[in-house]
């Protein structure tokens, strides 16, 4: 299966992410924000980071960028997209997933382990995932309160187009385990085709026991499968 | 224009520096010209106070490619892998500018990291704040915090440990000190000195604005109360430009077009130009006008004392300009050719074809000015405090005491806020005696290190300086690393005061002799002076950064205790020493006496012996033992998990208080399973080293038989809410 990783400048877990793709078997090729064409992937990551600094609002510029009129395309033929942290901003900025990401509720940038239930296991990127499955995972961000209009929100519950949400280790949902103020406790959702997904959580954080644990693999070997 | 001395006196030089300018220039300065020597020869550049006692350290061993004098020093960890790293103050501009100050500094150490040809893996901090009830502290941290995390965490490089310590002594003087770890490859490490004539200086990376025009003075001063007028000389940070700059050199460097880098940090262009051509004994010629400027009609003063942040100076090879040039089109940077090196010795500063400016090198580094302050010996007050003499206290409130004062609280209000685990490498995090990073795509890993104890250092300066060095190869030890070498930032007082002096100088014997007898060799660090405000000095808070190697990662150990019924070892002789802890300190208010003895062998033998357990794989858990005693450090042991301790009280009779929360050093606690005693006991016995069998683990409490007993999660809750009520 072959990816493509967009490169910004700012990106910061663009390695991360190519590492975790290589890991999983995927022929994976980096591409510079400058460029006009993307090369024939199954798979599209916009990585984590500070895209052009965050400046003026995170993702904001990216969503602008060259090589962003051709995600757009790739989208809107089937192409698989995915979208983490920086990536899921950039996402919402390029109306490519609806909604928008608020500054966290308690103003401060926030890195932890954190616990999420996966809520549709039944898409291109969560088939290998029980349905409910509870997931330790890292989150790294500012801004990841997610915020939609009601009309969403209700598209999004009765289409089944919530990926993930913030629970506690037990897989309760409630106020004390979202950690960033999210609607919803929403962590990651699915556009209507469910061929774009963006998450706050980091995946490609979570696959490798040394460093953490192996709570991400699925997401990726289930894009494989 | 005539200098006069209240102009000399605003450059922050004295008369008789003035008078020696003019006998090395053998006519007066211009303004310029001035604005250069105060820019070289203040404390932060010259290190005029300190160069004599820093050259006693030891610097050398079999681990060093490069000691102090470059940008970050490098050390060997095998298989053409070399470690770059430093530690820096930012103090000052802290301290006026928390944010600002805090994400400036961290990006200073950076540059000096990745300047050397190092991709940077872990940034660490020591931070110390005045009493948490002064006016100022909860912004000053809530600030020096966002900056650090605002700068780390943009750039992309985890921020992995550190410290942060209250005392009332940084009331108005906080402590801010950066430390960059990076990984180079052993052949392909940059240096500064300049080689070849004619060849192009390059400017790269942001442009020149007028921030933080003499800053370097202004960290070679005390406060006073217009402090706060001094604003506009610290720098502001951008750390989007810094990561283009990163990754712009690390790209320039994979091939052979670079003769020397020099990153431009105190004192910008200035230092950065003297530093270059010093070290290659050139001369620079340097054309102001070409100089990438943000703000219009800057002058050749402003351009060559600007601090401005994320900017370089590269030597190129000839011919290479284009090919270079590309690398940095690329990531929308700045790069000009502005000048070149010659034969001349001197630093010439030409702008539109006029000389502005000329000064041998030799005058601005060689030639500045040396001193050997005077200072004096601290009189140890050997007071011995009598416990009878003090109200009586329950270990357990005292225990209660300890884990939920505002220094020993559980600090991940602070450590939440910085990225930990960016570059999925970071195999143990904030909250352990050391952080573990893993060798890209290796097996092998590094363990880092911050600390300081600045109450051990006031007392006496020659224990502490001791103190401080073994305390930092102890946490490496804990987590099974071998310590190598140490980066230190020598935060202290107004060194024209012969009692700061002397502790300067006697912490750094301290530091001195430790490193000695633990082959643990100096490679890089940083002065900080004038810490303090109107008259008032901080404690002497010198802080280490130590770096160790761990062959094989098989696993990363870490402090909490793994499993029920297993043997805890109390490794090390427990003497009961209470002057100066943790528990008189937090229960008392005393700090009187002296900070507990360092026997260097037995710190060494109990170290190395440990590290032959660990690397059999017989260790479970471990954690050294420091401020706040054996207690505290089994308390630690069980907050985060769900298994406890249960211990004996000692067998010899001895008073518990002392037992319990002496910090007596050199020590360690060990978990081991019971079907390994035998030959734990071996090598220890084996190697000549003290120890005890104390207990046992067990399910979810804390207890020491007969005298208190908590539940795991109580403790948790205890050393948990300092921070969150702050």
């Amino acid at each position: 299966m072959k990816s493509t990783v967009i490169v910004f400048p700012g990106s910061n877990c663009d390695r991360d992410i190519a590492v975790a793709l290589e890991r999983m078997q995927f022929k994976n090729q980096m591409v510079w924000h400058k460029e006009t064409t993307l090369p024939k992937s199954d798979l599209i990551v916009i990585p984590g980071g500070f895209s052009y600094g965050d400046y003026l609002r995170s993702g904001a510029i990216a969503g602008k960028s060259l090589i962003i009129d051709e995600v757009i395309k790739a989208a809107k033929s089937g192409c698989l997209i995915l979208g983490i942290c920086n990536g899921f901003q950039i996402l919402t900025e390029t109306g490519l997933l609806k909604g928008t990401l608020l500054r966290n509720k308690n103003l401060k940038f926030i890195n932890k382990d954190i616990h999420i239930r996966v809520f549709n296991s039944n898409t291109k990127f969560t088939n290998k995932y029980k349905s409910n499955q509870i997931l330790k995972i890292n989150i790294a961000h500012n801004e990841g309160n997610y915020f939609t209009d009601v009309k969403h929100l209700e598209k999004l519950k009765s289409e089944n187009l919530i990926a993930f949400r913030y629970c506690d280790e037990k897989g309760n949902i409630n106020n004390n385990c979202n950690p960033n103020g999210s609607l919803d406790n929403i962590a990651g959702i699915f556009n209507d085709n469910k061929n774009i997904l963006g998450m706050m959580p980091h995946p490609e954080r979570m696959v490798d026991e040394m460093i953490a644990n192996k709570d991400g693999v699925n997401l990726f070997s289930s894009l494989i499968n | 224009m005539n200098i006069s001395n209240k102009i000399i006196e605003n450059h922050g030089l004295k008369i008789e520096e003035f008078e020696n300018i003019k006998k090395l220039l053998k006519r007066e300065p211009n303004l310029l010209e001035l604005g250069i020597f105060s820019a070289m020869w203040n404390e932060h550049c010259s290190y005029k106070s300190s160069r004599i006692h820093l050259k006693k350290l030891p610097t050398k061993g079999k681990q060093v490619i490069q000691g102090p004098g470059e940008n970050a020093g490098v050390i060997d960890i095998g298989d053409n892998d070399a470690i770059v790293f430093k530690i820096e103050s930012h103090n000052h501009p802290s301290y006026i500018e928390p944010y600002q100050g805090a994400a400036t500094g961290v990006g200073g150490i950076l540059r000096d990291v990745f300047t050397m040809g190092a991709r940077p893996i872990a940034l660490l901090n020591s931070i110390h704040f005045g009493s948490p009830e002064h006016a100022k502290t909860k912004s000053l941290l809530n600030g020096v915090v966002s900056g650090i995390g605002g700068y780390g965490n943009c750039i992309g490089i985890p921020t992995v440990a550190g410290e942060t310590k209250f005392n009332e002594t940084y009331n108005e003087n906080i402590l801010v000190n950066a430390m960059a770890v990076g990984h180079a490859l052993k052949d392909k490490i940059f240096y500064s000195k300049a080689k070849g004539l004619n060849k192009s200086v390059v400017y790269v990376g942001s442009k020149t604005g007028r921030d933080g025009i003499h800053g370097a003075s202004m960290a070679s001063a005390e406060f006073d109360e217009n402090s706060e007028e001094k604003k506009p000389t610290v720098q502001v940070g951008d750390p989007f430009t810094e990561k283009l700059l990163m990754e712009a050199c690390l790209e320039l460097m994979k091939d052979n077009s670079i003769i020397s880098i020099q990153d431009m940090g105190a004192a910008g262009l200035t230092s950065s130009s003297v530093e270059m051509a010093s070290k290659g004994g050139l001369g620079i010629e340097l054309e102001l006008e070409k100089i990438p400027c943000r703000e219009e009609n800057m002058t050749p003063y402003e351009i060559m004392l600007s601090e401005s942040q994320e900017r370089m100076l590269i030597i190129l090879e000839d011919g290479k300009e284009l090919e270079a040039k590309k690398i940095f089109d690329k990531w929308d940077l700045d790069f000009v050719v502005i000048g070149k090196t010659t034969k001349t010795n001197n630093l010439t500063l030409k702008y539109n074809n006029k000389t502005e400016g000329e000064i041998p090198i030799e005058a601005l580094a060689s030639k500045a000015p040396l001193y050997d302050r005077k200072w004096i010996k601290k009189k140890p007050k050997k007071i011995e405090i009598n416990l009878k003499d003090l109200k009586k206290i329950k270990i357990e409130d005292a225990l209660i005491k300890i884990l939920s004062s505002p220094n020993h609280s559980n600090k991940s209000w602070i450590t939440n806020q910085y990225d930990q685990s960016v570059m999925c490498d970071t195999a143990l995090k904030s909250g352990s005696d050391a952080a573990i990073i893993r060798i890209h795509n290796k097996d092998k890993a590094i363990a880092v290190s911050v600390d300081s104890s600045a109450n051990y250092c006031k007392s006496h300066p020659l224990t502490g300086g001791k103190q401080i060095v073994c305390e930092n190869w102890r946490n490496l030890i804990a987590v099974g690393a071998k310590p190598l070498a140490i980066t230190n930032c020598l935060n202290f007082g107004n060194p024209e005061n012969k009692e700061i002096m002397g502790e300067f100088a006697e912490c750094l014997e301290g530091i001195k002799e430790a490193c000695e007898f633990l082959n643990y060799p100096v490679v890089s660090g940083n002065v900080s002076f004038y810490n303090g405000t109107n008259k008032k000095n901080i404690y002497p808070t010198p802080v280490i950064g130590g770096v160790g190697l761990i062959k094989k990662l098989k696993y990363p150990l870490n402090l909490n205790f793994k499993k029920e019924n297993s043997i805890l070892i109390l490794i090390g002789k427990t003497f009961g020493h209470l002057e100066q802890s943790c528990f008189l300190k937090e229960n008392y208010s005393l700090n009187e006496g002296m900070p507990p003895e360092i026997n260097l062998l037995n710190e060494k033998n109990n170290g190395e012996s440990l590290l032959k357990l660990i690397n059999e794989s017989f260790v479970l858990s471990c954690h050294d033992i420091s401020s706040g005693g054996l207690i505290t450090a089994l308390a630690e042991m069980s907050i985060n998990t769900e298994f406890g301790a249960k211990i004996q009280k000692p067998k010899k009779l001895t008073n518990l208080l002392r037992y319990f929360f002496g910090e007596d050093q050199a020590r360690y606690v060990i978990e081991i399973e019971a079907i390994n005693l035998s030959k734990v006991e071996k090598i220890l016995k084996d190697n000549e080293v003290y120890y005890e069998n104390i207990g046992h683990t067990q399910k979810e409490y804390f207890e020491i038989e007969g005298e208190l007993k908590f539940s795991n999660k109580d403790l948790f809750k205890i050393n948990n809410e300092w921070y969150n009520n702050y």
